[in-house]
């Protein structure tokens, strides 16, 4: 069985920070959901509502030079990793100010330099170039560790179980990241997994899994610290089971006929990170407020700042196809 | 000048660059103690050791994809896919990835890799061990494709796709492994997208690639015994394509052949067919002749893939096809 990891260590100052950045991904996401009914953003949007303190934990736990892939929920993350909401928002508006330069969009947000190797819309894609990455790393001696985040429903594609493999047989310094948020789009875990407890699959490869509560965001960082010691130690990589809840439906407009309303309202209730960090930290509605009042002038700030970007040329399609 | 057979004009290119390069490594399967199912990397494991001679799981994923995540940090791995066939397996991360990277980064990544396979039927294996998938590849933004006919080529183009800031699939024939040729002492790299014209001629251009460039200069030696001169040139790089060599030929001889190994039907001589006709429409005497294998899966039966896919006598009939259209 994977060890569950306990609470982390993080002074109050900390997690009031933390705090205040995945209040910042909330409310970067619902501008995002909003903005999308108004038909202001053009393509395929998924929100990770309800996974920020996977986001917020395991990206403040890296060290600079550490690098990451992300999913096709991958907001979060690349705010997180260190993307402005300015750059990131005006990727969505398929700006030439956006983090891939309009190039990419929700599903394909890449920031090299803060160490986002890119947001991947092919469930488990990433895998195999994160498993490359910390090989690089191991072959040049560089203490850097690559961070793979996936979901529950990447781990039943070829591309996990050959990564993991993989990475273990060469004791790759990697951290693969299971952001375990019960659903594989519309399927549940009960209908994909013939097993409860995805950490067995890592464990079946001999690899090191920690298990941790997903919704509590100092847990999640010390997890991540304690997991990154060991890739870069030498002593391979290590599997973060994080146990999450996706809050919203798969795409943003999912009327998530597949999913109870009580489940919904439970989950809601009882599983959201930000509401269960608030409550332990004790915050007062003042101090609440003033936290959101702070994020939410950033979140309009980006709008604005989006849409006053500059628009690529049609013919610009036609540059960075090589190099 | 050295001899070198084409499997080791290969393994001559890898260890160069490796030897003065620490950035090159090679990963695969069995290529390290058995040096690969085609011996193209034997005895480099004693050279350069395990770290860098890499054997792996049968995981072509995995492989593909962890050469991607290297390059992606600016190492250049040269990934072998042991048969174009198990290409399949690693297309996703070829194709989806690798090829992309740059483009949907807006130019922030460069992946640098090189995926070696080959293919290529002659000993039948059957229908899973010996295609010729070139076709495929080409069709894809972001990737470059060669596809080196002799010693002299692999050693100089694979020191290109090595040394090239984009994804390079490399074909190799399994049948040429074994040819030989005089090659220069040193290395002379050969720039991707040039063309080579093997033999001047005056009446036909015969546009091959890989098995059937051979196969087209046998063609056209027993060609000029009729007293038709025809022109032989290999694109060597598909992707991107010499068209300019490609039209410069056809405007000179008025007919065309295409041939490859490769299924006719939606072939890469398709294409180069479009731009002939495009490019050099006026000069045109003769509809442009395809050559390519039967649109088949490679039977075992040797008599039957002996059947489907093409040899000299297909060039040739084509050749005396495109001739023959003259109103002469």
């Amino acid at each position: 069985m994977a060890k569950v990891e306990q609470k982390g260590t993080l002074s109050k100052d900390e997690l009031r920070d933390f705090f205040r950045e995945m209040l910042l991904i909330r409310r970067f996401e619902e501008k995002v959901e909003e903005r999308f009914r108004a038909g202001e953003l053009p393509g395929f949007l998924h929100v990770a509502i309800g996974q920020e303190a996977v986001a917020v934990g395991v990206c403040r736990a890296l060290e600079d030079g550490d690098v990451i892939a992300s999913t096709h929920r991958a907001h979060g993350h690349t705010l997180a990793k260190g993307t402005t909401p300015n750059e990131l928002m005006a990727e969505l508006y398929g700006k030439l100010e956006g983090c891939s330069h309009g190039y990419g969009g929700s599903m394909h947000l890449y920031d090299v330099e803060h160490g986002n190797l890119g947001a991947n819309a092919v469930v488990g894609g990433g895998l195999p170039q994160i498993t490359g990455a910390a090989l690089a790393f191991q072959l040049r001696g560089e203490p850097r560790v690559a961070v793979a985040f996936f979901g529950d429903g990447a781990t039943n594609i070829g591309t996990f179980h050959e990564s993991l493999n993989l990475g273990q047989l060469w004791k790759v310094p990697a951290v693969y990241v299971l952001e375990d948020n019960k659903w594989a789009e519309s399927t549940p875990e009960r209908q994909h997994s013939p097993i409860r407890d995805l950490s067995k699959r890592a464990e079946a490869f001999g690899m090191t899994a920690i298990k941790v509560d997903g919704q509590d965001v100092g847990a999640v960082y010390a997890a991540t610290r304690r997991a990154l010691e060991h890739a870069r130690s030498g002593k391979g990589p290590v599997f973060l089971h994080c146990d999450t809840y996706r809050l919203r439906g798969h795409y943003i407009g999912d009327p998530q006929v597949y999913r109870s309303k009580e489940e919904q309202e439970d989950v809601r209730e009882h599983h959201d990170p930000i509401t269960l960090l608030r409550e332990a930290l004790g915050l007062s509605d003042e101090e609440f407020d003033e936290v959101d009042g702070e994020v939410q002038e950033i979140v309009d700030t980006s709008v604005d700042f989006a849409k006053n970007g500059t628009d690529p040329r049609p013919e610009d399609a036609l540059k960075n196809v090589y190099a | 000048m050295p001899e070198l057979s084409y499997r080791e004009a290969v393994r001559d290119t890898l260890s160069r660059a490796m030897r003065e390069d620490d950035d090159v490594f090679i990963l695969g399967e069995d290529i390290a103690e058995m040096g690969g199912s085609m011996g193209v990397t034997h005895g480099m494991l004693d050279e350069f050791g395990p770290e860098r001679v890499r054997n792996t799981p049968i995981s072509e994923m995995a492989l593909a994809g962890a050469a991607i995540g290297a390059a992606m940090q600016g190492m250049r791995p040269v990934a072998e896919i042991m048969y174009e066939d198990f290409l399949t397996l690693a297309t996703e991360q070829i194709v989806n990835q690798a090829a992309k990277h740059r483009y949907m980064s807006g130019g922030q990544l460069t992946v640098p890799v090189t995926f070696r396979t080959q293919g290529g039927a002659g000993w039948s294996p059957g229908a899973q061990h010996a295609q010729q998938l070139e076709a495929w590849f080409v069709h894809i933004p972001g990737l470059k494709v060669v596809f080196a006919s002799t010693p002299t080529d692999v050693r100089g183009l694979l020191w290109s796709a090595i040394y090239d800031d984009n994804p390079v699939v490399f074909f190799e024939h399994r049948t040429l492994y074994g040819i030989k040729e005089q090659v220069p002492e040193e290395l002379e790299p050969i720039p991707l997208g040039k063309a080579r014209v093997h033999r001047q001629g005056e009446d036909v251009t015969v546009i091959a690639t890989g098995r059937l460039v051979h196969e087209a200069l046998t063609a056209a030696q027993e060609a000029e015994q009729d007293g038709v001169s025809v022109e032989v040139v290999d694109p060597r790089t598909l992707q991107p394509l010499d068209e300019d060599a490609l039209i410069t030929s056809v405007k000179k001889t008025n007919r065309c052949v295409v041939a490859h190994e490769a299924v006719t039907r939606m072939g890469f001589g398709a294409e180069v067919a479009a731009i002939i006709q495009y490019g050099a429409f006026d000069w045109l005497d003769a509809p442009i002749e395809r050559v390519g294998a039967k649109f088949t899966p490679l039977p075992f039966a040797p008599v039957m893939e002996e059947w489907c896919v093409p040899h000299a006598r297909d060039v040739l009939d084509a050749i005396k096809r495109t001739v023959g259209r003259n109103g002469d």
